[in-house]
């Protein structure tokens, strides 16, 4: 098979498997798991060789028109350069160890057919943005994903929260993606084709007319997909989803899809020093405000999920400095690293039974009931915190290292301003970083207090699968002298300066933190809290749906806890607060648009009620009466029939009289 | 102009009117006095004794017409049983001997401008068409009986089979609806 | 003759009896009237045929089919009535006001009442 045919199964095999999945779901129970795994599985041993073949050589460039489609024309095409290969098959990986995961941790979940489904459209969906050609099919797929988020974010719709997350989710998102829609057209119009290619080309030759306002639409879309200030407020409140599903989606790859989407048409952007600008601020107050809000987190999904607002916006800084190297580095890195703290987070929610980190912080020995979590958690963090030789260690630097040339002139791309701002929050980041893993993995594995309950063994499903993540997140990083080459940019290696800057501020976190904890663990004993779900015997999904719901009763809020043992607390001081609210930004989304909406809404209803519907009673009422009065003619009498028929014949005999005779 | 000019030509004036034309006229005179009498009186019976002279006033008109054989028609069912028959259902319905003060119902204005306005506009439109139109009524009779009896079993045949047929019907229609429902024969005994 | 007399007589005729059907109470003067009516267009089928001096003579048959017809319709229509009166113990036409808005169905008694009354 040539490379084409192999690429056009990637994206193909899932969905099949998803729509197969779909249709005998309830039918044949026995097949929704190899339906659910096997597509998968042999997607991404495709998109492995597909990434082989291609070998980040020349781009494949392919397409075939179904239809004419008028002026702007839209192709089915294929664009397989390093970016798509190397995306491709991390959105394999991950997606096939996310399957695997959760044929154990939702083993008897009654919406496992659907959900799984779900899983394996947005794959095919990814596959499709990672490897079309045409912005209109990339759109399509970029659609799916938003909407199967949606549906799995409300997996379990049953908790007020799943729901309102799920909507959040998906409005936040739309509301970046209606710029962005504009954004594409704008983009299509001024170069007259959604191909890639067409258009790279365009902005290569200068034909692009309104070169920051379209960055800056596009900007409007890639923030809300990717969770960048100011559009980011959805994804701590996704993680009322399933954990697998946070795993896939909320870190690995759909978050990811915006900056892949940004590396891809990085010419446009650079086109405008504007839009680099405003990029770089973005991921510059992204950086700084999710490490903090991290800090302050309770539940450890919430944790990681700042965490990856956090790693998204290197990202986008790295691309702000016009380096799409490093930022697809950094994509491909941490989303092996970070699907694998999922994963294991959610062997640790089932194991402790509960998602706070203050009461894992009262149990001792969970480190022991689950091994393959701790060791794995252990990599992940460092790859997280970015300590050499882990996978996050390189791509960090790669990025600061972009940043650096470009804050020092070296680079002509992009604005210096830019990479400074890059640059200096990059690695204050970098030190908050190094405190909150240090805080998440001391509260979580050296907790001190009553033994952790006895959950049982966790299935060999869950676990092998971070044993298989833990590879990447070990050893990616070590490609980094030979993956530039695929991206055709600039080297990846780290330089002296950044390197020991970045780990050292990332050791100076870590080490504060531990010795603030150390400082505050002792009150821990005294002041006992936490509320534990212990389902031994049921899934791993159910006791992380009840930790969701039981969290906001227990403590009192969704995000944060009144746990004085907190080495967030003292770290933070008066910080503290706003963090764990995610500073008030949610507040203040509700106040600038919640509120006038609802008060829209209810103007509407009033409009509608008391203005709209008086006509329609009036209508009704006068209808009534008009009834009320001509029912006064019905008497029954037949000679008022008769008489009234009578007169009306004269008179028509009259007039007809009158008319013949012409007067 | 035209009405005069129409006058002078046939010669046949309303002011200088033929006998038949005067006895018409009387007897017509007769009849409609008859006939409003009939609609108006408080009797019950004396309106069918006043549709008796109606009746038998339009006979005459019709003989007046040269029509012999419908005046005769006319006297023998109309006068001869129709009339017996009104009178019988009067009796089978109780209705009052003598001056009943509610002979008329409510809706008798509104009759009167109907039938004032309805006989304004027909007078006019049949005086606007008619009034030049002569009837000769010279030669032979034309409605004798033997004209009529050649005519109507001669021309008028299937009709006329067809109406026996329809008088059968109301025969027995008329049986069927006089004759007494089970339960009230009950309830007799 | 003019034909103008017995056409009016004839208009004048039909509309006393229009009068006496819209004006009666009692039904059998209604159905009076109805004959008045049916004889003012016998006069004015009569008066037409002779003017016209028709061949067939149809102003002349339809007189006597008329009349016959008539007789068959004073029939049934005095069948009629007798019914409503022996069902409802009257034949006043503005009191048979079953199709007015709001009426009440005729209480069961009554019908059984009048069958008394009757026998």
């Amino acid at each position: 098979m040539t490379t084409t045919t192999l690429a056009v199964l990637v994206p193909l095999l899932p969905f099949l498997g998803a729509a197969a999945g779909l249709l005998l779901g309830r039918s044949a129970p026995g097949f929704v798991r190899p339906l659910a795994v096997l597509p998968t599985l042999a997607a991404t041993v495709l998109a492995a060789l597909v990434a082989v073949r291609q070998g980040g050589g020349r781009p494949i460039s392919v397409s075939t028109q179904l239809t004419p489609t008028g002026s702007v024309p839209i192709d089915l095409a294929l664009y397989l350069d390093g970016f798509a290969v190397l995306v491709a098959v991390l959105v394999g990986v991950v997606a096939s160890c996310v399957q695997i995961y959760s044929t154990a941790y939702l083993r008897d979940d009654p919406r496992y057919p659907s959900y799984a489904a779900l899983v394996s459209l947005f794959t095919s969906a990814m596959l499709l943005v990672v490897y079309s050609g045409d912005l209109m099919v990339l759109l399509v797929g970029w659609e799916i994903m938003g909407i199967c988020s949606y549906f799995l974010v409300g997996h379990y719709w049953e908790t007020p929260e799943a729901r309102a997350a799920s909507l959040k989710a998906f409005l936040v998102t739309k509301l970046g993606d209606v710029p962005f829609l504009f954004g594409l057209f704008a983009l299509a119009v001024d170069a007259g084709t959604f191909r890639i290619t067409g258009i790279l080309g365009a902005v290569a030759a200068g034909a692009l007319d309104h070169p920051t306002l379209v960055a800056l639409l596009l900007l409007a879309g890639v923030a809300g997909k990717s969770a960048q200030f100011p559009l980011h407020t959805w994804l701590p409140d996704a993680m009322a989803g399933p954990t697998p599903v946070s795993a896939l989606i909320h870190a690995a790859t759909m978050v990811a899809a915006g900056v892949y989407f940004v590396a891809r048409l990085l010419p446009v952007f650079t086109a405008s020093a504007a839009a680099l600008v405003v990029l770089a601020v973005m991921a510059a107050i992204t950086m700084v405000g999710s490490a903090l809000a991290a800090l302050a987190q309770d539940d450890i999904k919430r944790v990681l999920a700042y965490s990856t607002i956090g790693q998204l916006g290197y990202m986008s800084g790295a691309l702000a400095v016009g380096d799409r190297g490093a930022a697809v580095f950094h994509l491909l890195s941490h989303g092996a690293f970070k699907a694998l703290l999922f994963l294991a987070a959610g062997v640790i929610i089932h194991a402790a039974g509960t998602n706070s980190l203050a009461a894992m912080s009262r149990m001792s020995g969970l480190a022991k009931r689950i091994p393959d979590a701790y060791w794995t958690m252990t990599i992940a963090l460092l790859a997280l915190v970015a300590i050499p030789p882990f996978a996050g260690f390189f791509s960090k630097e790669a990025v600061l290292v972009a940043a650096e040339h470009t804050a020092l002139g070296e680079s002509a791309v992009a604005p210096a301003v830019a990479g400074w701002a890059v640059l200096v929050s990059g690695l204050l980041t970098a030190l908050l970083t190094a405190a909150y893993a240090t805080r998440l993995w001391l509260l979580t594995f050296r907790g001190r207090g009553a033994e952790a309950p006895d959950h049982g063994r966790q299935p060999l499903a869950m676990t092998a699968v971070l044993w298989v993540l833990a590879v990447p997140s070990l050893a990616f990083g070590l490609t980094a002298g030979f993956i530039d080459d695929w991206f055709h940019g600039r080297p990846l290696q780290p330089t002296l300066t950044t390197a020991v800057l970045g780990t050292g501020v990332a050791l100076v976190g870590g080490l504060v933190t531990y010795a603030t904890w150390r400082h505050t663990t002792a009150l821990a004993a005294r002041v006992p809290m936490g509320a534990v779900a212990a389902h031994p015997e049921a899934e791993p999904a159910v006791s992380e749906a009840e930790a969701i719901t039981s969290h906001e009763p227990v403590y009192g809020d969704i995000a944060a806890a009144p746990d004085p043992a907190d080495p967030g607390r003292l770290l933070l001081g008066p910080l503290h607060r706003p963090a764990a609210a995610g500073f008030h930004l949610d507040a203040v989304y509700h106040a600038l648009f919640v509120r006038p909406v609802t008060a829209g809404a209810e103007l509407v209803r009033f409009l509608d009620r008391e203005v709209v519907d008086t006509y329609v009673r009036g209508a009704g009422t006068g209808t009534n009466w008009l009834g009320w009065l001509v029912r006064r003619a019905q008497t029954g009498n037949v000679q008022t029939y008769l008489s009234a028929l009578l007169a009306g014949s004269v008179v028509l005999a009259i007039a007809v009289v009158l008319v013949a005779a012409g007067v | 102009m035209i009405l005069a000019h129409a006058v002078t030509q046939t010669g046949n004036g309303f002011l200088s009117p033929t006998g038949v034309e005067i006895a018409f006229l009387l007897v017509g005179i007769a009849t409609l006095a008859a006939a409003v009498l009939t609609v108006t009186t408080r009797q019950l019976v004396h309106a069918a004794l006043w549709l008796v002279v109606a009746l038998g006033g339009l006979a005459v008109e019709y003989l007046l017409l040269t029509a012999e054989f419908i005046a005769w028609v006319q006297v023998l069912i109309y006068v001869g049983s129709v009339v017996v028959l009104l009178l019988f259902g009067l009796m089978l319905t109780k209705a009052p001997i003598g001056r009943s003060a509610d002979a008329d119902s409510g809706n008798r204005p509104a009759a009167l401008v109907v039938a004032a306005a309805s006989a304004t506009a027909l007078v006019w439109v049949v005086v606007d068409a008619f009034r030049t139109t002569w009837i000769d009524l010279e030669g032979p009779a034309q409605g004798s009986t033997r004209v009529s009896g050649e005519i109507l079993f001669r021309h008028w045949v299937l009709p006329f089979e067809a109406l026996s047929v329809l008088l059968l019907a109301a025969l027995v229609g008329a049986i069927v609806l006089s004759r007494k429902s089970p339960q009230d024969r009950e309830g007799k005994n | 003759m003019h034909l103008a007399y017995p056409a009016v007589l004839s208009v004048l005729l039909f509309c006393t009896g229009l009068y006496g059907v819209l004006a009666r109470r009692n039904a059998i003067l209604v159905l009076m009237s109805v004959e008045l009516m049916l004889n003012a267009v016998n006069l004015n089928l009569v008066a037409f045929d002779v003017w016209l001096r028709d061949a067939l003579h149809s102003g002349q048959a339809l007189t006597l089919f008329t009349i016959a017809i008539a007789a068959a319709e004073i029939g049934i229509g005095l069948a009629i009535v007798l019914m409503v009166y022996r069902n409802r113990g009257t034949s006043d036409i503005d009191k048979l006001r079953d199709t007015a808005e709001g009426h009440e169905p005729a209480d069961a008694t009554a019908p059984a009442e009048k069958a008394e009354a009757t026998a």
